[in-house]
């Protein structure tokens, strides 16, 4: 049984289809990446995964599990967590508050026992913070901790919205864009990142993705699309080489 | 300059930073424990303003500065706080539970003020909150049998558990207990997830919803936990006032707490604070202003001779003496605040201790906002 399944998605916004009529599956454990022109639907995709979108028609399977009309804030407790195109950190936030937040799915407090500050609350932040300090070992995020966001050069805000995503400890993660904005290497770095997610933490990562080099280099299989179709699947050098997803990029 | 160690994860979590922090909040509350026995009984009761006014001032900064809702209808909280203490004292109530069901009351009416807060922002929000007010406010006048409307309803000094709090100094320490006990809680709040959640919302929704929070569940939690410290400081308030009217709890006093957020520094419990003492205080110095400026003017002039001063006093003073001058002064200072200080008196606050904790090397540039392009406005 794959990781997660989507089947026939589609959604229309009026009378665009954005998504129309794309399935694939995710195997556990691999790098599976998303590629295609602008406006191809790649974002939309993400969207209707994290449940921002209700999808027109089609389902989504996670673990086996239908989670096509589940609420958006049950999906980062399911096991799945995103990152943004556009960063969307909390920027008036510390480093540290970010990624603590991303513990939210794993909070046991009541409000009332937070309104005293208990011992069990105390207990509870130290176990979070516990978990927040081994991603940030593992992205080399220490001099930051306490920064806020506003006051963090790009590339490590790229870089703490990938460590929040992993703070909910996830068993996918959603990639959009990682290495946008980013310089030759800093996204050498971003792939080496990926490849441990992947490796050593055993996480699944579904990414979008324009770098090709990035693709190439860390996706086990490659889907392209273009104007909500899928084009082609398989190895990043199948895709590449596929006569539909040159005319897409190139035209002709 | 001073560098905290930090070796423990506890260290982030406590109240005070370290022990010289514990140390300056230790002075601050033996010094406020010892104004009123060197003040006037007139200081002591314009204080204890400042204590009611800093309630409501946390109230508004969890909703407004932490949770990014902005509500113009705050007034309206105090009000149902106020009038409902008011009413159950009236109906032989004891003090303690009548506070906490007024503290209730208002609890729930923020909840279902908050339910539209789920499907609107921004201005849309505040504009709700807007008609909510007016909508208390006439239910404040006509509804007879509780509010007694415009004959108004008369409120009795408090009395806890047969002690009487009828003197000033009494009224100003309980009133500092219940300042001190908000920002306890709010704290503890910002501290643990709630606070955090709230933050996340105020920054962004997409985010903090794909990262596990319920945004209806978390943003009619900051309305109805704003809304009820809002009925406490009311209760408090109907004491002070002693005499409750409809026409106390207008648009401008909801608009005076977005003031006091705003000039205190949003996004900072200090802020609530130094708000606090900004609004409560200013009037009585105005008035002061105007009652001594001109004789002392006059003073000036006769001691030196010089005419011109004699004139300049009584038109600073007859300026001051004019209707709507008070709204004005709070407007001037409010548009300020904004263009001159974003951060408000808390963000003042922080770079005189920067500079003087870094003397001499204090760049000026140390707080210049770096211009950031990047914030996207798809998805909301």
């Amino acid at each position: 049984m794959s990781l997660f399944a989507a089947e026939e998605i589609a959604i229309n916004f009026g009378g665009i289809k954005a998504v129309d009529g794309v399935s694939f599956a995710i195997e556990k454990g691999e790098v599976f990446t998303i590629i295609g022109p602008n406006g191809a639907g790649k974002t939309t995709i993400f969207n209707l995964m994290s449940r921002i979108y209700d999808p027109t028609s089609g389902r989504l399977k996670f673990e086996g599990q239908d989670i096509t009309r589940v609420a958006p804030h049950r999906i980062a407790k399911l096991g799945i967590a995103r990152t943004f195109q556009n960063i969307e950190l909390f920027e008036h936030a510390s480093l540290l508050q970010n990624l603590l937040l991303a513990r939210h799915a794993h909070k046991k407090s009541n409000f009332f026992s937070e309104l005293l500050f208990l011992p069990s609350v105390r207990r509870m932040e130290i176990e979070h913070r516990e978990a927040v300090e081994q991603v940030i070992d593992f992205l080399d995020l220490q001099q930051y901790r306490d920064t806020l966001i506003v006051n963090l050069p790009y590339g490590v805000r790229k870089v703490t919205e990938l460590a929040r995503a992993l703070c909910t400890k996830p068993k996918l993660l959603l990639l959009d864009e990682p290495s946008s904005g980013l310089n030759v290497e800093e996204t050498e770095d971003m792939a080496f990142w990926i490849q441990d997610i992947k490796n050593l933490l055993g996480i699944t990562v579904l990414m979008v993705e324009h770098d090709m080099t990035l693709v190439s280099s860390v996706s086990d299989r490659v889907l392209a699309i273009n104007y909500g179709r899928p084009l082609a699947m398989g190895t990043p050098r199948e895709v590449q080489s596929h006569p539909e997803v040159m005319r897409a990029y190139l035209g002709g | 300059m001073r560098f905290i160690f930090k070796t423990s994860y506890n260290q982030d979590i406590q109240l005070f930073r370290d022990k010289v922090d514990l140390g300056w909040y230790v002075a601050l509350v033996v010094a406020v424990l010892a104004v009123p026995f060197l003040l006037s009984d007139y200081s002591v009761g314009e204080t204890s303003w400042v204590f009611i006014y800093g309630i409501c001032g946390v109230s508004l900064m969890t909703l407004v500065g932490y949770t990014g809702l902005v509500s113009l209808g705050h007034a309206a909280f105090l009000g149902i706080g106020a009038y409902a203490h008011a009413y159950f004292l009236e109906h032989g109530m004891p003090w303690v539970p009548s506070v906490v069901l007024a503290v209730l009351i208002t609890t729930v009416c923020g909840f279902v003020v908050g339910l539209p807060a789920l499907r609107m922002t921004g201005l849309y929000l505040s504009i709700a909150t807007l008609a909510f007010a007016v909508i208390i406010q006439e239910v404040f006048s006509h509804w007879e049998s509780v509010t007694h409307g415009f004959a108004g309803m008369p409120v009795g000094p408090p009395t806890i558990f047969g002690f009487s709090f009828a003197g000033s100094r009494e009224f100003y320490y309980l009133c500092l207990f219940f300042l001190v006990l908000a920002l306890w809680v709010t704290r503890n709040l910002l501290r643990a997830p709630t606070g955090r959640a709230w933050i996340a919302i105020r920054d962004s929704e997409i985010a903090a919803q794909s990262m596990g929070v319920n945004l209806a569940i978390y943003k009619s939690m900051a309305f109805a936990y704003s809304a009820g410290l809002m009925g406490l400081a009311g209760a408090l308030f109907a004491h002070k006032i002693a005499y409750l009217a409809p026409d106390i709890f207008t648009i401008l006093l909801s608009i005076q707490f977005l003031l006091l957020v705003i000039v205190g520094g949003l996004g900072s419990l200090h802020g609530a604070v130094f708000g606090a003492i900004f609004v409560a205080l200013l009037p009585p110095l105005i008035a002061i202003l105007r009652d001594g400026l001109p004789a002392s003017f006059a003073d000036l002039s006769t001691s030196t001779g010089i005419g011109l001063f004699h004139i300049v006093g009584d038109a600073i003073g007859n300026f001051l003496k004019k209707p709507g001058v008070e709204a004005g002064i709070f407007g001037l200072i409010l548009v300020l605040v904004i263009l001159l200080e974003p951060l408000g008196m808390y963000g003042r606050w922080v770079k005189i201790r920067v500079f003087f904790s870094t003397f001499p090397l204090y760049k000026a540039d140390s707080f210049k906002r770096q211009k950031s392009y990047m914030k996207t406005e798809r998805l909301r």
